[in-house]
């Protein structure tokens, strides 16, 4: 049989406000345990929540960065709990009346086809405190310093047809937080994570399947593996004539498989009803305007300027624009050298983001800096060093080895561009090969490879390759 | 001698400096000492941190920066977090917490200048209506010592009453100052929902807390409210409204005042000496000029269905953060988490708070929070339009506070309706939100009645201008106890 599968996500952006949500306790990342957690975050006995402005105008952005309807009343209620980390023993989310609802993203696959996925809505909630086990024999530490940072629960419809588009639609997600600057994006630190809802159907089936919901997924590699191995376990499970069970399974990257943490029946009930210490947040017209006329350039719009501001093709456009890092780096690289744009995007595709990719480091943390790769380009157009020499360069330049001009000398200078010294070089290299000079003037082409490379190494790899070309040629050809 | 006087005819005292700080403090502690052993008003007595800030009142005083609540001894229900000081609310759960800050009613009365005496016994987390829920044991009401004071704010109106204290603080989430004051016979307020900050208070019932001052009279209590009123950032539900003098209002007259008798306050239930007080009192009313409409609030008898719903939620959610992980009361040797949870909250809590805790999450369950909870929200927006439409033809409501005196302690403890009904004629006034005062207005069987007042949304000073002008032509607010003389 042939199965379809089916795919929602729930992605958990951290919102990168200066205070938490509820509290004015630091959301700085990092902090020795329980230092960034005030009376409010502990739960302290008297204490009252009052919502942060910034954490609403941020979910209000990207409300409106997917056209979603932002709603102009919404409701934060209590989802009720015990667990340690949980100091309330409620988390004050957003249930019946969330602040947003109703919009979608386009997202585009690998072979270029596009497709919307439906967000079902997006509320705003607190997150948790951290439950410490190691280092406590027998004991478990609690550390308070992340509860009560905002979160923005992004649902998505059930619109994704396999785990490239799941991973498809989180990238783009991911992208858009990060150009509406509301969260940082940072996958090890936790700032952006999501679960899966999975099923799988027979293809041309209307309904749906029973569903998995997938824990706690930190980075695209593991959303992709983890849905193909949980799809591979509801066929596996159905075509040996068993039944998929609505439960929640963890997801384990060390032994890639998912396993079961909680049935249906074992669930909570998190008897939500509305927070009566907090009023219902009501927002007009004109502060849904105002916040609209600070959103920044985004990601489909920015791709399309630079198609034609730049004349990059749609498909460089596209992954420069990914990450509004990139799209920044390369735009402050294009304006600080004399370089073309498209040189620029090749480098940076190129060079820098496989350099990037093998080290596993985001381009805000590249040790080039777009300053540095401008000087860098610089150098080429004015022809003080080769293509080839470049890529040295930028090796030295990644090593901290110096700045771009330091690195240069230490290889020696920059290439030879005079006419004079080529020449010598070229009759000394003819001079000494009179048999080859022979077999080319009589027809044998091929041997100007040779020439050339006789020439470049007399010159340590510094000649300027173009005018060794051109003065060659001449020279050969008598 | 000091404690026969108001909490006014003592600032006036201070001020021409008749007697300072210290003595009055010292008066009121020696008091204390001598009669609390009997009332049990107290749970914790604060006496060196009470003459370190008497002292310092005095010396404000001297140096011309006092106020009129300067150097004025209080206590405070063991409700509000008090830094320094052990905040119990009553309950063996919190026997062991100190709380790291003040609640914003404590700070804002320190601001003023007001010396804490200690804080007062109450109900555990304020659920109950004769203070015989409290960890620390029952109070006594100083009028008959086998009776109880009411509840939840117990303390607070037994140690006014008994003249342990000119004024204390209270709070009120179904009738926990009126009901009290009017068993006590004394003159409690309860604000206006938003008028004074929750913060630091320890919630019972979100939607309905509200704390508010017990004096002998309502100048009193107007005087005390100018301090503790007022928007505060740390509490989204207090109204960031401007906060007029409420002493400016006191000595308007009455004429043409519109007094609505809810006729629904004065049938079935309502003990008849209680009636024969409150009509006399009214017809008091009718002498000062007022003139007396009947009305009807058809929904009254929702009220107390509808709270035991809506309060028991919201205090099943709040009463969660007791779980014995970061304070409060934790079991001996937990076997694992599970354990200590139930051990620890099984053990700190007593069974009037666990009952409620069990209606209440009953109330919000999947399948019943339709039926229960939202049902209740319909019909508390029902009881509230009752009074929109009453204040369209009245200017204040008038009624019990209490359908009946104060009853014997043990005689109601092992049936919770008939407790609950006690709070029949206060209940509605929370779920609606209004202010409503409860004022001495006679006796029965030797026992205070109190008379109830409500008001519009944010009308204090109309309600204590019309407690006022009573007790400038009434002197039940100036009885007082034989045996605590």
């Amino acid at each position: 049989m042939e199965w379809e599968t089916v795919i929602g996500l729930e992605i958990h952006a951290q919102l990168r406000t200066k205070s938490k949500i509820f509290s004015s306790a630091s959301t700085a990342y990092g902090a020795e345990p329980n230092t960034q957690a005030c009376a409010v975050d502990l739960g302290l006995p008297g204490v009252l929540p009052v919502v942060n402005a910034e954490a609403i105008r941020m979910a209000a952005k990207f409300g409106l960065a997917t056209g979603s309807n932002v709603a102009k009343r919404s409701v934060f209620a209590r989802k009720n709990y015990f667990y340690p980390d949980l100091p309330k023993g409620y988390q004050i989310s957003q249930m019946d009346l969330p602040i947003v609802e109703s919009g979608n993203i386009e997202i585009e696959l690998e072979d270029g086809t596009k497709k919307t996925v439906g967000i079902t809505r997006a509320h705003l909630e607190e997150d948790a405190g951290k439950s410490l086990h190691e280092d406590f024999h027998g004991l478990t530490g609690i550390d308070l310093n992340r509860a009560g940072t905002p979160l923005l629960e992004i649902v998505s419809e059930p619109d994704m047809r396999s785990a490239k588009e799941a991973v498809a639609y989180m990238k783009k997600i991911h992208s858009l937080v990060q150009y509406l600057d509301i969260c940082d994006g940072n996958m090890a630190e936790g700032s952006f994570r999501c679960d899966a809802n999975v099923s799988v159907r027979p293809k041309g089936q209307k309904e749906f399947g029973t569903r998995a919901e997938l824990k706690n997924i930190n980075s695209f590699r593991f959303v992709e593996r983890a849905i193909n191995i949980e799809v591979e376990r509801q066929i596996d499970l159905i075509e040996d004539g068993g039944e998929v069970v609505q439960e929640t399974r963890l997801y384990d990257a060390d032994k890639n498989e998912t396993r079961s943490m909680r049935s249906k029946e074992e669930a909570n009930d998190y008897r939500y009803f509305p927070d009566p210490d907090l009023l219902p947040v009501i927002l007009d017209d004109a502060y849904l305007e105002e916040v609209r006329a600070t959103l920044p350039e985004l990601p489909e719009a920015r791709r399309q300027r630079f198609v034609t501001e730049f004349e990059l093709s749609d498909y460089d456009a596209g992954i420069l624009t990914s990450s509004r890092a990139m799209a920044d780096y390369f735009e402050a690289t294009v304006a600080a050298t004399s370089s073309d744009a498209k040189t620029v995007a090749n480098w940076i595709m190129g060079d820098l983001s496989s350099r990037l990719n093998k080290e596993d480091i985001d381009i805000t943390q590249s040790p080039v800096s777009s300053a540095m790769l401008a000087t860098l380009l610089n150098k080429i157009a004015d022809k003080t060093i080769s293509g080839k020499m470049a890529k040295d360069v930028f090796n030295g330049l990644w090593n901290n080895e110096g700045d771009v001009d330091g690195i240069i000398d230490k290889m020696g200078g920059g290439q030879i561009t005079d006419d004079a010294a080529i020449e010598a070089m070229i009759d000394e290299v003819i001079a000494n090969s009179p048999g080859q000079l022979e077999q080319y003037r009589s027809g044998k082409d091929k041997l100007f490879g040779y020439f050339v490379g006789q020439v470049m190494k007399a010159s340590q790899g510094k000649a300027n390759p173009a005018l060794v070309n051109g003065m060659l040629k001449k020279k050969l050809n008598g | 001698m000091y404690h026969q006087k108001t909490l006014a005819e003592l600032a006036a005292m201070l001020e021409a400096g008749d007697v300072t700080s210290v003595e009055l403090t010292q008066a009121f502690l020696d008091r204390i000492k001598q009669y609390d052993g009997e009332l049990n008003s107290f749970i914790t007595v604060t006496e060196a941190q009470a003459l370190a800030h008497a002292k310092a009142a005095d010396e404000k005083r001297a140096a011309g920066n006092a106020g009129p609540l300067t150097g004025i001894p209080i206590a405070h229900k063991d409700i509000f977090c008090t830094l320094d000081v052990k905040t119990t609310c009553g309950s063996k759960m919190l026997d062991n917490f100190d709380a790291p800050y003040n609640a914003t009613v404590v700070e804002k009365l320190l601001a003023a200048g007001v010396v804490m005496l200690g804080k007062t016994n109450m109900d555990e987390f304020a659920m109950g209506s004769s203070n015989e829920t409290s960890f620390y044991g029952p109070v006594k009401n100083p009028w008959n010592t086998n009776a109880v004071p009411g509840g939840s704010s117990g303390g607070s109106a037994s140690c006014v009453a008994a003249r342990l204290a000119p004024a204390s603080t209270g709070t009120d989430t179904g009738g926990s100052i009126r009901q009290p004051a009017s068993l006590c016979g004394i003159t409690g307020l309860k604000p206006t929902y938003g008028r004074v900050s929750r913060y630091g208070m320890i919630a019972f019932a979100s939607s309905l807390d509200q704390a508010g001052p017990m004096a002998h009279t309502a100048e009193d209590c107007a005087i005390m409210l100018n301090a503790m009123a007022g928007f505060d950032p740390r509490d989204s539900t207090s109204l960031d409204k401007a906060v007029p003098d409420y002493t400016a209002d006191l000595n308007k007259p009455l004429a043409g005042l519109k007094i609505g008798l809810p006729r629904e306050y004065f049938g079935e239930g309502l003990d008849a000496g209680v009636a024969g007080v409150v009509n006399t009192a009214i017809e008091q009313y009718r002498k000062m000029g007022a003139e007396i409409i009947d009305i009807t609030l058809p929904n009254t008898h929702l009220a107390v269905p509808v709270y035991y719903v809506v309060a028991p939620a919201e205090c099943s959610s709040n009463l969660s953060r007791f779980d014995g992980v970061r304070f409060g009361h934790r079991c001996d040797d937990p076997k694992d988490l599970e354990d200590m949870y139930k051990r620890s909250r099984g053990e700190g809590f007593g069974a009037e708070v666990k009952r409620r805790i069990m209606v209440g999450t009953y109330a919000l369950s999947a399948g019943y929070y339709d039926a229960y909870y939202i049902k209740a929200q319909q019909l508390r927006r029902m009881i509230s339009d009752d009074f929109s439409k009453a204040f369209e033809q009245v200017d204040v409501i008038m009624g019990p506070a209490s359908p009946e005196t104060a009853f014997n302690i043990g005689e109601k403890s092992d049936d919770p309706i008939s407790m609950y009904l006690s709070d029949i004629y206060t209940i509605a006034v929370n779920l609606a939100g209004l202010p409503g005062i409860s004022i001495p207005a006679g006796f029965s069987n030797n026992m205070p009645v109190g008379l109830q007042i409500i008001a519009r949304h944010f009308d204090e000073s109309r309600l204590l201008n019309v407690a006022h002008q009573y007790q400038q032509n009434t002197d039940w607010h100036k009885q007082s106890p034989d045996a605590f003389a």
